[in-house]
């Protein structure tokens, strides 16, 4: 209890130093090594994560990983934070959220936001990425061996700036029948995300980054993202850096998606590209995305949909959310569980009969868990029996 | 006498060219003047390209060729040559070539002049699979609707401080309620069975809500067209997985640029899809949306299928269809044929050489 205590406290007396010393960033701190250190395992070397179910086919994947979870005898323990987002009160959220702050991590299944309801109301998702200031939205978008789609050989990171842009969430109508929405774009947030950026290419070796931005219409907005992209570049010689203009990025993604490497962009360009690129690797079932925060971690479906239309019906394709929890894994640092887990699901993604109807064909949930826990099985470490 | 004689013949003669005139204005194959602005660089080629099928085709249509660059106007403002507008205002319909944008010359886009002279306010611009011209998508058949006054790109941004800043999306009831009744109309006037909105009304509450409810009430008006709302995410998502599910498609200034432009990826690019501007007032400007390509320029090697199947939509939006159909037969078939294709398409022939095939078999089909 007390060491929870001295989290805490510690935790908001870091945030308050940190508003007083603000963090450089750009071309001068490259050279910093950025050291992340999980946070301590609890009670016997067991992680505890925060685990938010969401709406539509969330709860049922949930179980689906705490499942596989058991079965691999993972040590990580989920504190379920249920998040009604039909109640108009935020209460669930910031609970929610103050468990993330205590955990540390979180694998989360998307809120549903009803558009209709005033603007009061704000979006469940957006609150809890903001406020924990999970400031890098990371999706790797790859063609996978067993799925048939249109383009092959795709390999693409896509590095989304997850907290300011278009989803600022500032709106006022001065005259009935104007609306104003403000889209903001602030130097220290384009730098910190351009600083990822590069930094994640060196990591995994990559060699080109392409910012995506429409500074020829909006010149001073992107053209400060765009400014600070260029800024951190001049820090990585080794990576190749350039820019395209966001529709022309989403043609040359759908005739030549091959040529893309890495790509940073400001939030809503962000969203574009990274649902062309899911569906074009096979859908939305596929693609694991992952929230990344100076301090904290959330784990989700890439494209955050809710799948409200066919949950419950056992056919929902947990590939997406199964992925995601190894890369939590990953973060956790637990490597060995991650890869052990990844292979079997990547085994199981290539067998054509158990495809789930998103990819054409009539395998339910079920059996694709029961497929991958299987897989693991074979390979040899103690599990639970099947 | 004779005098009286020739006056009476001249009466006489007035009369009868005047009814002959007013027979002429009644006869269906009347000829109506369209005012063509050939642009810069591969601008011209392709504008004499889309006449010489034109002429082949027999369609009604007279150019009258006007300039389009930035003259400085009274009080300072950079406007259109008065010539120019005059012609449009006279004419209402237009056909124009890619204009380049020059930097640094002091005066805003030719497009966006244009735009802002005719309240251009609707951006149509129909995707349908080229069958000669083989893309990983096939069967690709819908309409992008953009609005186009306003939304993210009004271009009104801010510096707050040093480091902050912010650009202004702006949503108007008023435009809002115009692209939606446009976007029906449009639907209902050449048999479209549906159209989705695309929003982003989850994020952006009140604008994207202001527009959503624009379009909800449209679709009250027009019960006979079927109407559903989609995310933009969803969209995209879909899109590049399944491109038939989509019809007709309506969205704000931004979304519409996006996603116009992925569609156009979807048949082939831009240098095949045709689109059309829409202004208050009737006015109707159609244009090919790809580049002045200045290294082809003079070279007979441009490929003018943009701009042909631009006119091509000039022709049905003025009621021309079998024309419409002639023409654009005669270009699809030809592209099919792979015997006579221009470079971007992937073969060898010259600009004239694939001109002279589409006019061939226009000529053949009659």
């Amino acid at each position: 209890m007390t060491a929870r205590c001295v989290r805490s406290v510690s935790g908001s007396l870091q945030l308050l130093l940190r508003n007083r010393w603000p963090k450089v960033y750009g071309a001068a701190t490259c050279s910093q090594k950025h050291t992340y250190t999980p946070p301590p395992a609890q009670y016997g070397g067991r992680h505890t994560v925060t685990l938010i179910p969401g709406d539509g086919i969330g709860p049922e994947l949930a179980n689906h990983v705490r499942e596989l979870f058991r079965f691999c005898c993972v040590p990580v323990d989920f504190e379920v934070v249920n998040v009604d987002s039909t109640m108009a009160s935020e209460d669930d959220i910031n609970n929610a959220i103050m468990a993330i702050r205590r955990n540390g991590v979180a694998l989360k299944g998307n809120l549903e936001t009803n558009h209709n309801l005033p603007p009061s109301y704000k979006s469940r998702n957006n609150l809890l990425r903001t406020t924990l200031d999970l400031y890098a939205n990371v999706m790797h978008c790859q063609s996978l061996p067993g799925v048939r789609t249109r383009h092959r050989n795709i390999d693409i990171m896509i590095i989304r700036e997850n907290t300011e842009g278009e989803y600022s969430s500032l709106e006022h109508e001065n005259v009935p029948g104007v609306v104003e929405c403000l889209k903001i774009i602030t130097r220290t947030k384009s730098l910190r995300i351009a600083d990822y950026a590069f930094r994640t290419a060196r990591e995994k070796g990559r060699t080109r980054v392409t910012a995506v931005h429409k500074a020829n219409i909006m010149k001073l907005g992107d053209g400060l993202f765009l400014e600070c992209c260029k800024e951190v570049a001049s820090g990585y010689p080794e990576i190749t850096f350039d820019s395209m203009i966001v529709d022309n990025t989403t043609m040359q993604l759908v005739s030549r998606p091959q040529q893309f490497d890495v790509m940073v962009m400001p939030n809503l360009y962000g969203n574009v590209v990274s649902n062309v690129c899911a569906g074009l690797v096979g859908g939305p079932g596929l693609v694991p995305g992952a929230n990344y925060g100076e301090d904290y971690a959330v784990f989700e479906t890439g494209t955050r949909n809710t799948g409200k239309s066919i949950a419950n019906t056992n056919t929902a394709n947990p590939t997406a959310m199964l992925l995601a929890s190894c890369l939590l894994l990953d973060h956790l640092k637990l490597h060995a569980y991650a890869n052990m887990i990844r292979r079997a699901i990547l085994s199981t993604v290539t067998e054509t009969r158990l495809h789930t109807a998103d990819l054409g064909g009539q395998g339910s949930t079920s059996e694709v868990v029961q497929s991958i826990m299987k897989a693991v099985e074979s390979t040899g470490p103690r599990t639970l029996s099947l | 006498i004779s005098g009286v004689f020739w006056s009476f013949l001249n009466g006489r003669c007035v009369i009868f060219l005047a009814y002959l005139n007013i027979v002429c204005l009644c006869s269906a194959s009347q000829m109506q003047t369209v005012t063509l602005i050939p642009g810069d660089g591969i601008g011209p080629e392709i504008s004499v390209a889309v006449m010489k099928i034109f002429e082949a085709a027999k369609a009604p249509i007279q150019w009258e060729e006007r300039n389009v660059t930035a003259i400085k106007g009274p009080g300072g403002k950079w406007m259109i040559p008065p010539d120019a507008k005059e012609s449009m205002d006279k004419n209402k319909i237009g056909l124009k070539g890619p204009l380049k944008t020059p930097i640094a010359a002091g005066h805003p886009s030719m497009n966006l002049l244009l735009r802002k002279t005719f309240d251009l306010y609707a951006n149509v611009r129909p995707c349908v699979s080229i069958e000669g011209y083989k893309t990983p998508y096939t069967d690709v058949n819908l309409v992008t609707i953009r609005e186009n006054t306003e939304g993210e790109y009004s271009g009104i941004e801010h510096v707050i401080v040093d480091g902050v800043v912010q650009s202004i999306k702006l949503i108007t009831e008023q435009a809002s309620q115009r692209i939606a009744e446009y976007a029906f109309e449009y639907a209902r006037n050449n048999q479209r069975a549906s159209v989705t909105a695309v929003h982003k009304a989850n994020i952006m509450r009140m604008s994207d809500g202001l527009f959503l409810r624009k379009c909800r009430e449209a679709a009250e008006k027009h019960r006979d067209v079927k109407f559903t709302e989609m995310y933009l995410d969803t969209v995209c998502l879909n899109m590049v997985q399944d491109p038939t599910q989509f019809d007709v498609l309506v969205m704000p200034n931004l979304y519409g640029d996006i996603l116009s432009d992925l569609c156009a990826g979807l048949i082939g690019g831009l240098g095949v899809t045709p689109s059309g501007n829409i202004g208050a007032n009737g006015v109707a400007i159609f244009e090919s949306v790809h580049g002045t390509a200045p290294d082809i320029a003079g070279k007979d090697m441009a490929n003018p299928t943009a701009l042909l199947l631009s006119a091509v939509m000039m022709l049905r939006h003025m009621g021309l269809h079998g024309h419409a159909k002639k023409i654009e037969a005669a270009c699809f078939d030809t592209i099919r044929d792979e015997k006579v294709r221009t470079q971007d398409l992937g073969g060898n022939s010259k600009c004239s050489e694939f001109t002279d095939a589409i006019c061939q078999r226009v000529r053949d089909m009659d």
